[in-house]
């Protein structure tokens, strides 16, 4: 077994908006190096809400959060944006790519943020993630001018663009049709199995679930299956 | 974070949006410009009002008042030396209004380090005759090319020439409204009487229009030597020393002194003329007002337009924050852009600013009072255009300030997961 890249210690998370309602409640779990994971599970079971806790992006909970053996506790507002621009890629369920830049542009700027590497190197990365995922015929386009398929291999290219730790998808396949959920589902798959990328989607589709290696079921808002356990029982 | 790439998400957040962008600098544009023209217009008119008087005041004036001597006999009684001294009925003394030694007093004066220069008057009352009306008057003595040097005396000669005084004998300029009165112009002659019953016979050279028309109806000038011939006293009588300072600000202190020094009265410009003193002031700060007015309305333009315009990129900072920019760059960002607005809108406006000055620089302006004036008067002063480019960054800071704080206060939680 992998270091633990990420792991989740007695998280809990309540909503007082009008009475106090909780919406996860004592989540613990890891995801070591090389792991394909998908979160399953109805809608508001909370699963949604986990995944942008272990984004960093929402720090309102209870519990512990480790990413790369670092506790995210006590951190400042800039140390947490610094780790989701070096070690986490964001995948939404909507393109989110910036429309005012081109589609290379918006694949460099977080490497530009980031600032390891000298510009043209950047370039040269971004173009080299644009290849991995096809599509780099498209760098010079604007963004808003590509299909929806395209953005989101765009955005996924984005989120590879620091070589981060670990990928997180918030429903990256939510809003697309079959065709194109299948081309961004293979890419993940191709970038876990041939570039051992960590990988952890949420997502309501059981399918896409089903071919990932581990599967994590939750509901009101606690987890009640973890596929990769059963297997190790079994 | 890279400098460079703040400015390079700045630049593309403004050129995408570049109509919303071009309003908001044209907003900065047009209060800099108005600020820029009011200002100049005004504090233009505001020196040339100041100038109806302080151009032709001298800044220090030496002379003999009539008054009671301080020297009473009491005050050298030495048992009353510390009584309070009530004297009734002191008449004033029958001064010589000559300045002793005047001579001497202005070869020192126009020596002097801090004063500018030095001209002599000469002032007489007299009477001007016109059929059976005799119509009270002065005849200043002065030397018309010193005059023009120092008090633009040229300037409000209307018709005829202040150098004839000297070239033809017994010659005159007489105020606008007295010459109407009289009903003489240049090339006639009119006859005054001295105070002594002598009777002369002078002829007009010039007219003159100082724009304060009870002074014109009252004043007329002449050369020194005439007028002491008017009063029969001999060439080195002066009853008045004009003297201009280097920098007026001295001018209560070293007329002090030079009291003093010459043993005569001494007036300088500030007591002799205080009230234009405060209305400079007050017409001064009214246009700063104005102006400073225009600009903070067009700060809340800046500001409304980069709220709008965070509200609009709304799902760039979110995204931009999920991909690792932290808050305080979303807020530089921000920041820049509002400079940047800032910064071209000002410029453009200190240049249109600058033409619309020089618009009204042509506008005619024809009034009797000032015969020298054509068009309107525009004070062409650099600070004004320094105070324009510094306020429009100043309002256009605080107007980015408060906007890129809510943007980098953005949730890209809410905003993602809103969706």
């Amino acid at each position: 077994m992998g270091k633990i890249i990420l792991e989740a210690r007695h998280i809990n998370k309540d909503f007082n908006d009008p009475v106090r309602v909780s919406v996860l409640s004592d989540i613990n779990f890891s995801i070591t190096d090389g792991e394909f994971v998908s979160v399953t599970g109805k809608s508001g079971c909370g699963k949604s809400t986990l995944l942008y806790i272990l984004s960093t992006m929402d720090t309102d909970y209870e519990g512990e959060l480790w990413i790369d053996g670092e506790s995210t506790e006590n951190k400042r507002e800039e140390q947490l944006a610094r780790i989701r621009n070096k070690k986490i890629g964001f995948v939404f369920q909507f393109h989110y790519l910036l429309k005012e830049f081109t589609v290379l542009q918006n694949v460099m700027l977080p490497g530009l943020k980031l600032n390891e590497y000298p510009e043209n190197e950047i370039e040269h990365r971004a173009m080299e993630k644009l290849k991995i995922l096809g599509i780099e015929h498209l760098a010079l386009k604007n963004a808003n001018l590509i299909s929806g398929g395209e953005k989101q291999r765009v955005a996924i290219a984005r989120a590879l663009i620091n070589d981060p730790m670990i990928i997180m998808g918030d429903e990256p396949t939510g809003n697309l049709d079959k065709k194109n959920s299948e081309i961004v589902f293979d890419t993940f798959k191709n970038l876990a199995r041939e570039y051992n990328q960590t990988i952890l989607i949420v997502t309501h589709d059981l399918k896409f679930a089903s071919n990932t290696e581990r599967n994590i079921e939750m509901e009101d808002g606690k987890i009640i299956h973890d596929n990769r356990l059963e297997n190790l029982i079994k | 974070m890279k400098t460079k790439l703040v400015v390079q998400i700045s630049r593309s957040l403004l050129i995408a949006r570049w109509k919303q962008t071009l309003v908001a600098a044209v907003g900065v544009t047009f209060s800099i410009t108005m600020f820029i023209a009011l200002l100049s217009f005004m504090t233009g008119l505001n020196v040339l009002l100041d100038g109806l008087i302080l151009n032709r005041v001298p800044h220090i004036r030496l002379y003999n008042d009539i008054k009671p001597n301080k020297d009473q006999p009491v005050t050298h009684d030495n048992a009353y030396k510390n009584s309070y001294h009530f004297i009734s009925s002191v008449k004033a003394v029958n001064v010589r209004q000559e300045i002793r030694n005047s001579s001497a007093i202005i070869a020192y004066l126009k020596n002097s380090k801090n004063v500018l220069g030095v001209t002599p008057r000469v002032t007489t009352q007299v009477f001007f005759n016109d059929g059976n009306i005799d119509l009270n008057g002065m005849v200043q003595g002065l030397d018309p090319g010193q005059e023009d040097k120092l008090f633009h005396f040229d300037d409000y000669i209307i018709s005829g020439s202040g150098a004839d005084l000297l070239k033809i004998p017994n010659s005159i300029i007489l105020g606008k409204s007295l010459a109407d009165l009289l009903l003489a112009d240049v090339g006639k002659v009119i006859q005054v009487t001295t105070t002594k019953g002598e009777i002369f016979q002078l002829k007009v050279v010039g007219l003159f229009q100082s724009g304060i028309q009870e002074y014109d109806k009252a004043t007329s000038f002449a050369s020194i030597g005439l007028v002491q011939k008017l009063l029969g006293k001999t060439g080195n009588y002066v009853t008045d020393i004009q003297i201009k300072l280097t920098d007026i600000n001295n001018a209560p202190k070293t007329a002090t002194v030079f009291a003093r020094i010459f043993n005569t009265d001494a007036e300088d410009i500030q007591t002799a003329n205080a009230q234009f003193e405060t209305g400079s002031f007050i017409r001064t700060l009214i246009s700063y007002v104005v102006g400073i007015t225009v600009l903070i309305v067009a700060g809340f333009g800046i500001y409304n337009i980069l709220n709008m315009m965070i509200y609009e990129k709304m799902d760039t900072i979110a995204i931009l924050k999920a991909t690792g920019f932290s808050g305080k760059d979303v807020q530089k960002i921000f920041l820049l852009i509002a400079l940047v607005i800032g910064f071209s809108g000002g410029i453009a406006g200190l240049l249109l600013g600058f033409g619309l000055s020089l618009i009204i620089d042509q506008i005619p302006f024809v009034t009797p009072s000032l015969p020298t004036i054509t068009t309107y008067p525009v004070n062409y002063d650099p600070w004004f255009y320094g105070i324009g480019i510094v306020f429009s960054l100043v309002t256009t800071f605080m107007a980015g300030w408060f906007p890129s704080r809510k943007a980098s206060r953005v949730d890209p939680v809410v905003i993602i997961r809103g969706k």
